[in-house]
């Protein structure tokens, strides 16, 4: 039996980033919001004294807890899939404030030509550089349509950065100065700089001032303690949304946040979102929350999972490529896209290793996305090179030279000798959909609540690989150019596989945005088409992923996506239809 | 080096110089010179820090607290944990840079670690159906046994009983009291995957076996491993610091007292 309760303005799933923006604006305008959160209530007070490796980074205390409910992951179509039963390779969110509490900070702007991707390519290469299976396209939005949002998702957050020399136009410089310089960010930016590459810090939502954001909510200035991805910031220094748009949103007193709200269901009627049903996790009751607007904000695999199992739209069929719901899945894989690269070891030089922050560090630009030339290449879209300094710690940190043994003896000695004096840069590279990445719904395993899990199929592409081997030769060329006396250098096979770790928590797509309904699930606000009262908001609505960590473009289309909502609680219809209309 | 060494140094002298690095640090840190808002947050840090009363609390916490919490939550047998020491020995052995698994307390860190969830996979997802044998292309897949049905609890006893097994076939006697190349010519046959266990690879025990040996040898010592932050000095890491804002920009290498969770939470 579902217990009804009463009708708010708006109810959202999760408390991250997309559901705090959303709440934010939401009840900054005067409407009544509940936001369902199946995770614990978290304030910055739990995060006090939380430098803890195996804690939070082997026990991964703040991640889902997957013995209720996980993904199944495989690599081809013919395959079984099998359950990822294992957070060391699943790194999701949960809990108040989702990802958006442990995250590292790195907070870019993604580049015109991913929104343009397809236009932009055939433009300057033509229709048959696009590889047969690919199935990217357009976003429906430009950069400059986009920058707007960027400007307020970076004010929010108190973002922290150098001007990038080679980056899209802004109209605002970034409301911080970069982090600190570090011998290390020295190192490479010299490196870099004689080779004739434009290096500049990482935009960082670690911030380097105390900051009062446009909302009124203060933010520490980062200390460098070296305990930020994975872990809740000790010191208030890092944006999150508990410090920052959940706050604002409270102060409204227009904002209910419900934990222990495990959403099961959209409620609908075929043309209008009615409501969300959920699970109390406390007492496995169900209730349904009846609103006027009805918003999924939690990760891809919920957001996607949700609409799925609530029968909303066309479930896309990767056989003949007809549907939409489960479309253009990408990311950051471990072995492919992210975490690959050169590490150099050093035998005269000694590094603060263990300091650091999240997003401390430098990247360069040259080759992310079409910034150089692809034509004599065998792949599109490109990567950044960066060196991050986000502190090691001593479980994690046991980094050897080629050909030394994995443990005893030998492994002691060489893992002490080089722990402060080794120093890694890694290649992050772009993902372009394919007709055979995708989601589905798991035919075997179930959830703790009886529905099925949520099947990810990831098929690698030739130029997913070549894309990657290129990253990795350049991080080599610029750590040599570093110093660096010996270098172990990833490789990536010929035949390299999906490895089933969703460790970046870097995943898109599922309820992709588009132009018009032929190819999109929502429109830019991320309305979805076909139910004009449901938003689906997040990583869920990007098309492609590109070579930047996704949380900036994240934040502005959640801002975009407030907006729609406030627009359509007062107006109604199809948002961007109303907007063809005002600019004919 | 005796165990007594180490419980000696975790007394009086060694605090008061953690406490004055500490006091200095903070100092050199720039911190204490304010530039900060919403004040709940470091206040409350600082006041922790600061607070001499709790101190010395903590400092007579210290001298009573090791030898009595090292007795066996998990294991039943004798043999098993003489093998699980004899084992993490290996892996992580006592060298001219200082101790070993032994006397960094690890076999006992992953018997109360067996003992507690991850012993028996409590976040993990646990529902059937479970594959033991793996496709060639899905093999790099996961932490040790991902798809196994046995626990990490299951594993361990089945390995170290294992490498007892081949002890006894190959050399006539028990792994622990195996010569040392005995020893590692075995681990290492385990690593290669020589040795049959049942319902997971051997090597994926064993790669197990070295995660929990440096988990043991690196964790806070809160967790019974890393005795006396000994881990932590080896590999000149500096534990829960408050802050590096006064040092990250220098260029020398900086040394610092490591700090445990146990004087940064202070209470």
């Amino acid at each position: 039996m579902v217990k009804k309760l009463p009708k708010v303005d708006a109810v959202i799933v999760g408390s991250g980033w997309a559901g705090g923006i959303a709440a934010a604006e939401l009840t900054k305008a005067g409407h009544k919001v509940v936001i369902l959160e199946r995770g614990r209530d978290k304030k910055h007070e739990d995060f006090m004294g939380t430098k803890d490796e195996l804690r939070y980074s082997k026990r991964y205390d703040l991640m889902q807890d997957l013995n209720k409910e996980t993904i199944t992951s495989r690599n081809s179509l013919d395959k079984k899939a099998l359950p990822v039963r294992d957070n060391s390779k699943a790194r999701l969110g949960n809990h108040t404030g989702g990802a958006g509490v442990h995250w590292n900070g790195m907070s870019f702007r993604w580049l015109p030509y991913d929104f343009e991707i397809y236009s932009k390519t055939v433009e300057r290469y033509g229709k048959e550089k696009i590889p047969k299976e690919s199935t990217m396209q357009d976003w429906g939005i430009t950069y400059d349509e986009l920058e707007p949002y960027y400007d307020k998702y970076e004010k929010t957050a108190g973002i922290s950065g150098e001007e990038n020399p080679i980056g899209p136009p802004r109209s605002d410089k970034y409301p911080n100065p970069p982090l600190k310089e570090t011998p290390t960010i020295r190192l490479f930016k010299k490196a870099t700089t004689d080779l004739g590459y434009h290096p500049y810090h990482m935009p960082s939502a670690n911030l380097s001032q105390a900051y009062v954001n446009p909302d009124g909510e203060k933010l520490n200035g980062c200390v460098y303690c070296a305990f930020c991805e994975e872990y809740g910031c000790d010191f208030g220094a890092k944006a999150d949304p508990i410090g920052t748009v959940l706050a604002t949103a409270r102060k409204t007193g227009n904002l209910e946040l419900r934990n222990g709200a495990n959403v099961t269901r959209v409620g609908h009627d075929g043309k209008r979102a009615t409501g969300l049903v959920y699970t109390d996790t406390m007492t496995g009751e169900e209730f349904e929350q009846p609103a006027d607007i009805v918003v999924l904000a939690g990760f891809v695999f919920t957001n996607t999972k949700l609409l799925l199992v609530s029968k909303i739209g066309t479930p896309y069929n990767p056989k003949t490529g007809q549907g939409i719901i489960g479309k253009n899945f990408t990311g950051h894989f471990n072995n492919l896209s992210t975490y690959i690269g050169a590490r150099g070891f050093f035998e005269n030089k000694k590094f603060n290793n263990f300091m650091g922050t999240g997003a401390l560090g430098a990247t360069i630009d040259d080759f992310s996305g079409d910034n150089e030339d692809h034509s004599n290449l065998k792949f599109l879209h490109g990567y950044e090179v960066h060196y991050g300094q986000l502190g090691t710690r001593p479980i994690a940190n046991n980094q050897v030279p080629e050909g030394t043994p994995a443990w005893g003896k030998e492994f002691k000695k060489q893992s002490l000798k080089y722990a402060n004096r080794n120093l890694f840069i890694t290649a992050q590279s772009g993902f372009l959909p394919n007709k055979e990445t995708y989601m589905d719904l798991d035919p075997t395993y179930k959830d703790s609540l009886g529905n099925p899990l949520l099947r990810v199929t990831v098929k690698y592409a030739e130029q997913d690989r070549e894309r990657a081997k290129a990253g990795v030769a350049r991080c080599a060329e610029i750590m040599k150019e570093m110093g660096a006396d010996t270098m172990n250098v990833d490789v990536v096979e010929d035949d390299v596989e999906f490895d089933h770790k969703f460790y970046t928590d870097h995943f898109f797509g599922g309820a992709i945005m588009g132009e018009s309904p032929e190819n999109s699930a929502v429109n830019t606000y991320s309305q979805m088409w076909e139910m004009e009262n449901l938003f689906v908001v997040g990583g869920s609505s990007f098309p492609h992923n590109s070579n930047y960590n996704p949380t900036g473009t994240i934040g502005a289309f959640a801002y975009r996506a407030a907006e729609g909502m406030n627009k359509y609680l007062k107006d109604g219809g199809l948002l961007t239809q109303s907007e063809l209309k005002e600019n004919a | 080096m005796s165990d007594n060494n180490y419980k000696n140094t975790a007394s009086g002298e060694q605090q008061k110089q953690q406490d004055m690095s500490r006091r200095k640090f903070l100092k050199n840190s720039g911190l204490v010179a304010g530039g900060l808002v919403g004040g709940s947050l470091f206040g409350g840090l600082l006041t922790n820090s600061f607070d001499s009363k709790k101190e010395q609390k903590m400092e007579k916490h210290k001298d009573t607290l090791i030898d009595v919490q090292e007795a066996m939550q998990f294991f039943t047998r004798h043999q098993d944990f003489l093998v699980l020491m004899a084992a993490t020995e290996q892996i992580y052995p006592e060298d001219e840079h200082g101790p070993g698994a032994i006397k960094l307390g690890v076999p006992y860190y992953i018997d109360k670690q067996l003992a507690g969830r991850w012993g028996i996979n409590g976040r993990d997802y646990r529902h059937g159906p479970f594959t033991a044998v793996l496709d060639e292309s899905d093999q790099s897949a996961g932490p040790a046994g991902e798809q196994s049905i046995l626990d990490r609890g299951d594993i361990f006893i089945q390995g170290l009983r294992k490498l007892d097994e081949e002890s006894q076939k190959r050399f006539g006697t028990t792994f622990d009291k195996a010569e040392e190349e005995q020893q590692i010519q075995i681990l290492q046959d385990f690593d290669d995957d020589k040795v049959k266990m049942n319902g997971l690879a051997a090597s994926e025990f064993f790669a197990l076996l070295i995660q929990s040996t440096l988990e043991g040898a690196y964790s806070d010592p809160l967790y019974g491993g890393n005795r006396n932050m000994e881990g932590w000095k080896m590999k000149e890491f500096p534990g829960a610091q408050t802050s590096y804002a006064g040092y990250i920009d220098q260029d020398e290498f900086i040394k610092l007292e490591p700090v445990s969770l146990r004087d940064y939470q202070g209470h």
